[in-house]
């Protein structure tokens, strides 16, 4: 049997031990001493919620591929183990050794929201590895980070020795390889970076220096080690078909977030909102081949046994040959008690007709994400979706027995007015009409819309990452004059409104838009005990004030600060691969409220292009 | 596997029944599920050598093939080492369960000083004609008297390991008192008729790794849905005997065996037999009309 570094008291002292112990269906096994390189991937999240991300599946399952990588899994110890781990003085353990992760080479964080950072800060000190790069031996794990708030590293950057920019798939080989060289040259920790700094996509944060200007702005920011590059271009796959993919994804023992098979089935998006960083930094769109799906999706299904599969991708209805996809899948599962899902599907006859086979209608619900209350906001943001189509598809979603409706809107977005503010109660109370309009023995006796309105967060690299964000207060004033409306409308018993949290998401503003000084901010909060912010039961959002005070850090230079065209922005090192001026010109277009075109109706210029693949190639263009 | 909970346990079967491909029937509906059912729940830290579940399947291969499919895509820990054909009318293990097997040994460093009066106790303990016990169940706390209960209760001596191997997989310890009466007594009884058993129904056997402990407490307790003992139950009415505290984690538990009861309400009272006893091999390809 495997070696467990908890005992029996300590793993049954806690909710879900099974969060610690590995062993999971299809976990790799290798013998570490037989490895050059141990590499310690982790997700900075409770079990449940890192074993659900695609992207550590296939990194793992890619650097297991190589003979001379042994590549393991940490996720935060939820805060009952945390505390055991301080009290019991034992260090953070990786699942499938078991041995300590301060023994490992590498140590890939993936940063994914920035609700994380506090939670990256606890897995370096749990596992004992000093939580600054510069204070790093040649004993220490080398940190990586990755994942989409690499695209601004900045408010972690003392933390990392590297940060990987872009798709994982690409360049970690290279990584290996100069860290072998290294290791057999007895070469010291430093060349190891300079080495690293010249791979394409990878950021040596400690090889840059900073200056500012008197009035907070970043005067330069450049380059301090000859091996480090003015510029990193982001990495990118161009085929989707050629790059690494899972047969054989972990099945956890408990159940997780994402607890079945997820086919990826493309990678980018067309659409081009003007909010979202996603459809901007994962540029161009690359789809998967079908022949490459239906033979993915047999394999993963086998090998895990799930009773679930699950399409991802930012906007599924684009993929072109979405049909002949799910007929392939709803024959093959066919009476094998395997369920579809499909997330992220535009509502229209096909969707419903796929649906309508695919689930129980009358206990699922439909969504709509409009984003926009009104069209005037809709085209600021370059949401395509109108009013007519999001009521044609709920009419006819309503006459083929659905009755649950959920909407889901963005408050605070640049321009919005109280009208596009009211207008979400006005187009909610409009699906309910459109319901009751219905003869009463063509649909269901009642409809339940759910509406549910998050606060607007700007991003780098999209055209809003110069936009001004909300206070706290006008975020809530925006929410109760959204709610106040709900009551107002004729259906209201129907309605039902939902706003998030404004405090998370003025601190996710300040992390999403730092710079290097929110650093010691985000080590302040977690000294005095800030983790899991993301989870609302441990937010504690007096907690950050006091760190804000202690380091001298205004929150309000990050958000509701007006910023300027020319300035310079933390990230503006990274080329993302769309440009600066067409981000400019978006943010114009936008302040305009003029629609831009998807990717297939014709190009925009955004700059993905020079990549050599994806949408940007298809025929048309 | 100690560490995964009964529901978890569950799906992981679940799974297990896909990826080895087993042509498992399902119930109707937009969410169908599996037909599948285990005999009792094991709690959360027991180990097992062996637990029991229902399938209801739409065609067969062999036991052994079937064993080796579902071997094939096990994860470590966990091993099926019996499948075997039941009865359609054939009540659920669920419903059948009526006793089990336990042994409990110490933990490490948590053995009682003078081992010889602890089992003294142990006996003085069990001969008692009355064992009361107070039992928290959901509604408050109850009055109940163990011992018709406890079926055996006394001191196992260790098994070397090799012995232990070369004999079925249901061997754990040796009674101090008594030769091994389980398979013993399967055999006096029988199964209820073999023309009876034919179809569908058939019983699978989870492992868990043999934990032979020396020194350690073999407990026969009433199982099932009328009264479940639990063997906490049991060592916490024992210490409370010796009027000593029952610090948490005092004891390993393994669940040994499960037994149904065919002595039937009448004369000659009980009649367990493993589980694992109404079932019958399957020595080929059998597909069965749905």
């Amino acid at each position: 049997m495997r070696r467990l570094a908890l005992s029996d008291e300590i793993l049954l002292s806690v909710q879900q031990p099974a969060r610690y112990i590995g062993g999971e269906v299809n976990m790799a096994i290798k013998d570490p001493a037989k490895m050059d390189i141990r590499f310690c991937m982790c997700f900075p999240d409770v079990y449940e919620i890192g074993m659900s991300h695609l992207g550590i599946q296939i990194l793992y399952d890619m650097f297991n591929g190589r003979d001379d990588v042994y590549c393991e899994r940490v996720y935060s110890p939820w805060t009952d183990m945390d505390k055991l781990l301080r009290e019991k003085d034992i260090p953070l353990f990786a699942l499938e050794s078991q041995d300590p992760v301060k023994d490992f080479d590498f140590l890939g964080i993936t940063l994914q929201y920035e609700m994380c950072y506090t939670n990256v800060l606890q897995i370096l000190d749990l596992s004992r590895i000093p939580l600054h790069a510069a204070d790093r031996t040649e004993a220490d794990p080398i940190v990586i980070g990755g994942g989409p708030c690499a695209y601004n590293p900045e408010p972690l950057a003392p933390f990392f020795d590297i940060f990987y920019i872009g798709e994982g798939e690409t360049v970690y080989g290279q990584l290996f390889d100069a860290y072998k060289a290294g290791k057999s040259r007895g070469g010291s920790r430093r060349e190891f970076l300079e080495a690293a700094a010249q791979i394409p996509g990878l950021y040596v944060p400690a090889f840059y220096d900073v200056t500012y200007n008197s009035d907070g702005t970043i005067a330069d920011f450049k380059p301090n080690n000859p091996h480090a590059p003015e510029k990193v271009t982001k990495e990118l796959v161009v085929n989707l078909d050629d790059a690494w993919y899972i047969e054989k994804p972990l099945v956890p023992f408990i159940k997780v977030t994402q607890d079945r098979v997820v086919l990826e089935i493309q990678r980018g998006c067309i659409r081009g909102c003007r909010f979202c960083q996603a459809g901007n930094i994962y540029r161009p769109l690359r789809e998967h081949s079908l022949e490459y799906l239906k033979d993915y999706a047999v394999k993963m299904l086998k090998s895990t046994g799930h009773e679930e599969i699950s399409l991802s991708s930012l906007s599924s209805s684009d993929y072109s040959k979405l049909p002949e996809l799910i007929g392939f899948l709803l024959d093959e599962v066919k009476g094998k008690g395997i369920n579809i899902s499909l997330p992220s599907l535009r509502i229209d006859a096909f969707s419903l007709d796929v649906m309508s086979k695919v689930q129980d209608v009358k206990k699922s619900s439909l969504t709509f994400a409009p984003e926009a209350g009104s069209q005037r906001l809709r085209d600021v943001i370059n949401k395509g979706l109108t009013k007519e189509a999001i009521l044609n598809g709920a009419r006819d979603a309503f006459l083929g027995g659905w009755s649950r409706v959920k909407l889901y809107f963005m408050l605070g977005q640049p321009t919005e007015t109280e009208e596009d503010m009211k207008g979400i109660a006005y187009l909610s109370e409009k699906v309910a009409e459109t319901f009751y309009d219905l003869p009463v023995e063509q649909r269901q006796k009642r409809v339940q819309i759910v509406a549910s309105s998050s606060f607007f967060v700007p991003k780098p690299f999209t055209p809003f990452q110069w936009a001004k964000q909300c206070t706290k207060e006008e975020f809530l004033r925006r929410a109760w004059l959204v709610r106040d409306t709900f009551q107002e409308m004729k259906n209201a018993r129907s309605l039902k409104y939902n706003y998030h949290e404004a405090d998370l998401s003025v601190l996710e503003g300040v992390l999403a838009r730092g710079d290097r000084r929110v650093a010691p901010v985000i080590e302040e909060a977690y000294r005095h005990g800030a983790m899991f912010d993301s989870w609302g039961e441990n937010f504690d959002n007096d907690l950050w004030m006091a760190a804000f005070d202690a380091c001298g850090v205004d929150p309000d230079f990050y958000t509701v600060r007006d910023r300027d065209l020319d300035e310079k922005l933390p990230w503006d090192f990274i080329d993302a691969g769309v440009s600066k001026e067409f981000l400019k010109r978006e943010w114009k277009r936008a302040t305009e409220g003029t629609v831009t075109p998807n990717c297939r109706q014709g190009c925009a210029g955004c700059g993905a292009r020079v990549f050599g693949g994806g949408v940007c190639f298809e025929d048309k263009n | 596997m100690k560490f995964i909970g009964h529901l978890d346990i569950m799906r992981y079967f679940q799974k297990v029944m896909r990826r080895a491909d087993v042509d498992i029937c399902y119930s109707g509906g937009f969410s169908p599920h599996q037909i599948m059912s285990f005999a009792a729940p094991l709690g959360v830290g027991l180990l097992s050598n062996g637990e029991y579940l229902d399938i209801e399947v739409n065609s067969t291969d062999s036991s052994a093939e079937m064993i080796r499919r579902m071997n094939a895509v096990m994860s470590e820990g966990m091993e099926v080492i019996s499948y075997r054909r039941l009865d359609d009318s054939a009540k659920s293990a669920m419903s059948l369960v009526a006793a089990a097997d336990y042994v409990l040994a110490f933990r490490p460093g948590k053995k009682p000083e003078d081992m010889e009066s602890f089992f003294a106790a142990l006996a003085e303990f069990y001969a008692q004609p009355q064992i009361p016990v107070t039992k928290k169940t959901k509604h408050g706390e109850k009055e109940m008297d163990l011992k018709p209960l406890i079926y055996r209760m006394e001191r196992v001596r260790a098994v070397p390991d090799e012995e232990c191997l070369a004999a079925d997989s249901h061997c754990a310890g040796v009674s101090d008192r008594l030769s091994p009466p389980d398979s013993a007594a399967g055999q006096d009884c029988g199964v209820p008729g073999a023309a009876a058993l034919n179809e569908k129904k058939l019983p699978v056997i989870i492992s868990g790794a043999v934990n032979v402990p020396s020194d350690a407490v073999f407990l026969q307790v009433c199982t099932g849905s009328t009264d479940n003992i639990k063997p906490e139950l049991v060592m916490k009415a024992l210490y409370d005997f010796m009027g000593l505290e029952l610090a948490p984690f005092t004891f390993q538990a393994e669940r040994e065996e499960v037994y149904a009861d065919l002595g039937g309400e009448e004369e000659g009272g009980r009649k367990l037999v493993p589980l694992e006893a109404l079932g019958e091999n399957i020595e080929q390809t059998d597909h069965y009309q749905a």
